[in-house]
């Protein structure tokens, strides 16, 4: 192979990042996206409804199938990714769900790691399983894991490429190889490191999903989750994907992977799994996530760079029996994470507080600038606890086996004056360490006060 | 479905469809296969017509060797109809596929409905940056081909069809060519000789023009129209190549509209 030939240059991530999926709107020049907050769009002709009904013609029926503001979000996160193309949701949730409802149905497996995000646990171990999905939970460090699980009713694999909340770095190029010689389709939640640190697709992932209300938002303003396709599996190798390969009553016995090619994935997504579990995106939202693309690539450099300063910081306080964070030399990961994440291993880290659940929430509350909730990548830095939180319905079993100790914090670092963020924790560790609660594992005045009760 | 074809194995697209009215073969462009058709194929199919969309030779889901020579691409293009008890039909093809249902109409003028040629060029000829990378399978003469096909405004996206990225997308089926196929398609573009314009040839033909084509020029597109006696251009403002993929719609109508000249869906 000649090695003189030269790939024209494409648009750069970060024009991209401004501009795909959008051009200034032809009838009134707007150069912004529209909000298109209308739930149908007007037929020219009998002929026409029934041409974009049945797939002859491009267009727009009914926002909940599609939208001209969702779909420059959906355009502008496959372009970013390097998919074939995109659908947006509901939230996270819902585009999980899209993800793996499109492709298993009642009697069908799933592999997951074990380390991931707790509302996706859930709906793994405790509700997929009423509707007939089974999943059995892997260590996402060992590539063997996910093929020993693999069984032959199994439909997909999944993982994150950072961990939740241990921040474990999936080697997701070895695991794509292993499920794929099995004849399967990897998945891969990106949301902590989004397709500016991290694109799954080019890494071997066929397909991934963002919960966008992180920090591909970055404002923590709204709800919303995004299915991007690859466009690279092979749905027709083997008989495993019916619901691609094979007629489907619910379209008039079309194939989708005949009709579709690349496409057929997110062409059944939308015509069954938007159609009729209808979990769509308001256009809204839509268009907020579009103010928060633009400047994805400048916010997660900064991100990174706060995220940097804090764990080395943590690293070094006494308060700290350990730092959770692949950007950190100590981390087992760091090695794969300088190979898969060049750009930074992402703002989310999480440490040990000495001192158990009660020195942890304690911390929590001694914060001040630090805001105590439920999320991650706003551009406001955000503190958790996940045991009490966010892992909360998993078992104590469950927690050590996803690595989530009594006293482990969870930090998404944003975008604040990196010296600001470093007094807060530092006030706070002090005050830990003032109430003697890392030696007794019990907080002084919370024993007063229980006392005094 | 699927017809042997050279004692090789043909999948056909048909749109969903199964109807009986007049045949339109569709031909798809070099490296591609059926997918690039889906729109029309379905909206033909709906309407009656009886849709026959392959995969050439090697290509999509057709197994055999690629053709390297376009006057054998039309010959297998009857060789496929006479398969099917075709007599006459309407013609579409795109890119290389426009030489091939050209070259159909010159080897059997009487058995063409209509022609339509999008993205037309005669000849055809193929850079050689182009044809070095295809020669050694380069992925970078599917990026060159994948970029020249989109126009810069269809490069930055804004899909009619909802959330489909056009750039990955044309990309996914060029990757999806083994080894030696994409370039004996390019190859036979390139020596491809258009022969002496034949105004005799009475059938309407159509000739789908992109303004922002970088691969086979709107001035290019001209002057294929010219060389027909009954011949309407449609020009499509903005739309590069990849004209199925940026202007669905317009392309449909056209589309339509020279089947519409051809007469009743009947047979």
């Amino acid at each position: 192979m000649a090695s003189d030939h030269q790939s024209p240059r494409g648009f750069g991530f970060d024009t991209l990042s401004v501009h795909a999926g959008q051009a200034p709107d032809p009838t009134t020049g707007a150069r912004a996206t529209p909000i298109y907050q209308t739930a149908s769009f007007v037929f020219k002709d009998a002929d026409q409804a029934v041409g974009l009904f049945n797939i002859e013609r491009a267009g727009h029926v009914y926002s909940r199938l599609s939208n001209p503001t969702n779909a420059v979000l959906e355009e502008r996160i496959a372009a970013l990714d390097g998919g074939v193309g995109a659908i947006a949701a509901a939230s996270g949730q819902a585009a999980m769900h899209l993800a793996i409802a499109t492709i298993c149905s009642a009697g069908d497996h799933i592999v997951a790691s074990r380390s991931i995000y707790g509302g996706t646990h859930n709906l793994l171990a405790y509700t997929l399983p009423r509707f007939g999905i089974q999943t059995t939970f892997v260590d996402p460090r060992n590539v063997d894991a996910f093929v020993s699980a693999i069984r032959p009713n199994t439909k997909l694999v999944f993982g994150e490429i950072l961990g939740n909340p241990g921040l474990e770095v999936m080697n997701v190029p070895a695991v794509a190889t292993a499920v794929h010689a099995c004849g399967l389709p990897l998945l891969i939640d990106a949301t902590f490191s989004t397709p500016y640190l991290f694109k799954p697709l080019d890494h071997g992932a066929d397909l991934v999903v963002h919960s966008a209300t992180k920090f591909l938002s970055g404002h923590g303003v709204v709800i919303g989750g995004l299915v991007v396709d690859g466009g690279t599996f092979d749905w027709e190798k083997s008989d495993r994907f019916p619901t691609l390969t094979e007629p489907y009553a619910g379209f008039h016995d079309l194939v989708f992977a005949e009709e579709f090619g690349p496409g057929a994935f997110l062409m059944r997504a939308r015509k069954e799994g938007m159609r009729d579990f209808g979990a769509c995106m308001a256009p809204m939202t839509a268009f907020q996530i579009l103010q928060g693309l633009e400047t994805l690539p400048l916010r997660m450099a900064r991100h990174v760079t706060n995220a940097v300063a804090v764990a080395e910081f943590l690293l070094q306080n006494k308060m700290v029996s350990h730092v959770n964070y692949p950007g950190l030399a100590s981390h087992p990961d760091y090695a794969l994470a300088q190979e898969l994440l060049p750009r930074g291993a992402g703002a989310v880290l999480s440490f040990e507080i000495k001192g158990g659940r009660a020195a942890g929430q304690l911390f929590i509350e001694k914060l001040e600038l630090f805001s105590h909730l439920a999320n991650v990548g706003d551009a406001k830095s955000l503190v958790i606890h996940p045991a009490s939180t966010t892992h909360h319905r998993m078992d104590a079993a469950a927690l050590r086996a996803a690595g989530i100790g009594e006293g482990l914090v969870r930090l998404s670092i944003g975008l604040e004056d990196p010296r600001d963020l470093l007094d807060d924790l530092g006030r706070a560790l002090r005050a830990v360490e003032k109430s003697g609660v890392e030696k007794s594992g019990v907080e002084k005045s919370a024993v007063e006060k229980s006392g005094g009760r | 479905m699927r017809l042997l074809v050279d004692d090789a194995e043909v999948f056909i697209g048909q749109g969903s469809g199964h109807g009986e009215g007049k045949a339109i073969l569709f031909v798809h462009g070099a490296g591609m296969d059926h997918t690039v058709w889906t729109l029309p194929a379905r909206y033909f199919a709906r309407h009656g017509y009886r849709v026959i969309a392959p995969d050439l030779p090697a290509h999509g889901r057709s197994a055999g060797t690629a053709l390297t020579l376009i006057d054998a691409m039309a010959a297998w293009g009857w060789r496929l109809l006479d398969g099917l008890g075709v007599v006459d039909a309407v013609l579409f093809g795109h890119s290389m596929g426009s030489l091939v249902v050209s070259t159909m109409a010159n080897q059997n003028p009487d058995r063409v409905l209509a022609l339509g040629l999008l993205g037309a060029s005669q000849p055809m000829r193929v850079s050689d940056p182009l044809l070095r990378a295809a020669g050694d399978h380069h992925p970078a003469a599917f990026d060159m081909a994948n970029a020249w096909s989109h126009s810069a405004r269809g490069r930055l996206g804004g899909n009619p069809v909802p959330g489909i990225w056009l750039l990955t997308s044309g990309r996914r089926l060029l990757d999806r060519n083994e080894p030696g196929v994409y370039a004996a398609d390019l190859n036979a573009c390139n020596v491809y000789e258009p022969p002496l314009a034949d105004l005799t040839f009475t059938a309407p033909v159509l000739v789908l023009a992109g303004e922002s084509d970088q691969m086979t020029s709107l001035k290019a597109g001209l002057a294929v129209a010219s060389r027909y006696a009954d011949c309407v251009v449609e020009r499509l403002p903005g739309s590069g190549h990849s004209m199925l993929g940026e202007a669905p719609n317009e392309v449909l109508d056209a589309m339509v509209g020279l089947v519409k000249r051809v007469g009743t869906v009947t047979a």
